[in-house]
């Protein structure tokens, strides 16, 4: 159950300057600006001791290289790895922007605990409008109303395991059945996006959610549909249905407040004067059945786990 | 419901082929969605019907040989393995 623990708790706050501490790297982070330092010295430490072992001068000190053929084929691995990491790195940049993605993964623990909150209890939140700072939005860090992919991807997998552990509960657990569930949970994601995508090009509203804001809105019905399996699991039936409409009604507040910004206000940019298109009401209806099929889904997608 | 990837991949191929088959002037134009229908004046942002006709000329142009290749495949892969 390593995956419970590293989902809530694991980002600290990371000052601008320092280099990042403690614990193997998940990935670079490059959003503080430095590159980590972790990587450099290990590949200068090698070098320094590839280079004074290679040197043939004191078998004392590279004892672990004091085969020079053993030093050359270690320094060749390792620019080999470069140029592998090299041309990966490039070949995905081709097909997404990895620095947007940083952008989506920029959180810190204030951060998920607030939004975590905020998923559960939004109503007496205020101000929902996204902050910007100088025409780019404000990563996570700084803005608690900013889409973040964090949140959905830790819900997913932990969905996930809580629909194994269910289903082993009741003694109807396999390995396929996890499989199965992971990829039933991925798809109905994708049909949404695809349809949310598809509704906002066909009404010309032009907004600017990406993909990923998208993504990241619909992943966040993951923690609902968490809340309500374990409340299924601990309180029965009636816990169940009790935390369904709680979380329903959650949800699509949430959705639907934090929606209203972006898509009913929004300006084209050819337009004359303070108007939508032509058809104002088409935009209130997208984000009101967006924000009715999560109560949908989340039904669909748990039922079977707390029957 | 149970979905895996491969349902979805094959759920992708099918949209994708049903929209390729659309012919421009035996049926589109027949049923006034043609081209030139769409394309309206300059101005006022297009409605939905012609942004649907848009999406589907552009599927038409865009999908038509990779969808050569993935159908090849899809073939290929049902043949041997059932």
């Amino acid at each position: 159950m390593d995956f419970q623990q590293h989902g809530y708790r694991a980002t600290k706050p990371r000052a601008r300057a320092s280099p990042p501490s403690g614990g193997p790297l998940l990935f670079d982070d490059t959003s503080s600006g430095p590159p980590p330092m972790n990587s450099q010295n290990f590949y200068s430490s090698e070098y320094n001791m590839a280079g004074a072992s290679a040197g043939g001068q004191d078998p004392g000190v590279g004892n672990l290289f004091a085969d020079p053929m053993a030093s050359a084929a270690m320094m060749y691995g390792s620019s080999l790895a470069n140029q592998g990491k090299d041309i990966v790195n490039k070949e995905i940049n081709r097909f997404m922007s990895v620095n947007k993605l940083k952008y989506f993964f920029a959180v810190d623990t204030r951060y998920v605990m607030k939004k975590l909150l905020l998923l559960m209890f939004p109503y007496t939140h205020q101000d929902w409008e996204v902050r910007y700072h100088r025409d780019t939005p404000l990563t996570p860090r700084h803005d608690v109303n900013a889409p973040d992919l964090y949140i959905p991807t830790m819900a997913f997998i932990t969905y996930i395991l809580l629909a194994g552990m269910a289903l082993g509960i009741q003694k109807r657990f396999s390995p396929e059945v996890l499989g199965l569930c992971a990829s039933t949970a991925l798809v109905w994601i994708i049909i949404e996006v695809l349809v949310m995508l598809l509704s906002l090009y066909l009404l010309t509203v032009h907004t600017d959610l990406s993909t990923f804001d998208l993504v990241a809105y619909s992943g966040y019905k993951y923690v609902g549909m968490i809340l309500t399996v374990l409340c299924g699991l601990l309180f029965g039936s009636d816990g169940y249905f009790a935390a369904l409409a709680w979380s329903s009604c959650a949800l699509m507040f949430f959705i639907v407040r934090s929606l209203k910004m972006k898509i009913l206000s929004s300006f084209s940019a050819d337009s004359m004067g303070v108007g939508t298109s032509a058809k104002p009401h088409f935009r209130l209806y997208i984000t009101f059945a967006l924000a009715a099929f999560q109560p949908i889904i989340i039904y669909w997608l748990t039922a079977h786990l707390v029957r | 419901m149970a979905f895996t990837l491969y349902a979805l991949i094959q759920t992708a191929i099918l949209f994708t082929n049903a929209i390729a088959v659309l012919h421009e002037e035996r049926f589109l134009s027949k049923i006034g969605w043609g081209a030139e229908q769409s394309i309206g004046g300059f101005g006022d942002e297009p409605g939905i019907k012609a942004q649907l006709l848009n999406l589907i000329r552009s599927v038409r142009t865009v999908m038509r040989v990779p969808l050569i290749a993935v159908n090849s495949v899809c073939i290929v892969l049902l043949l041997l393995f059932g």
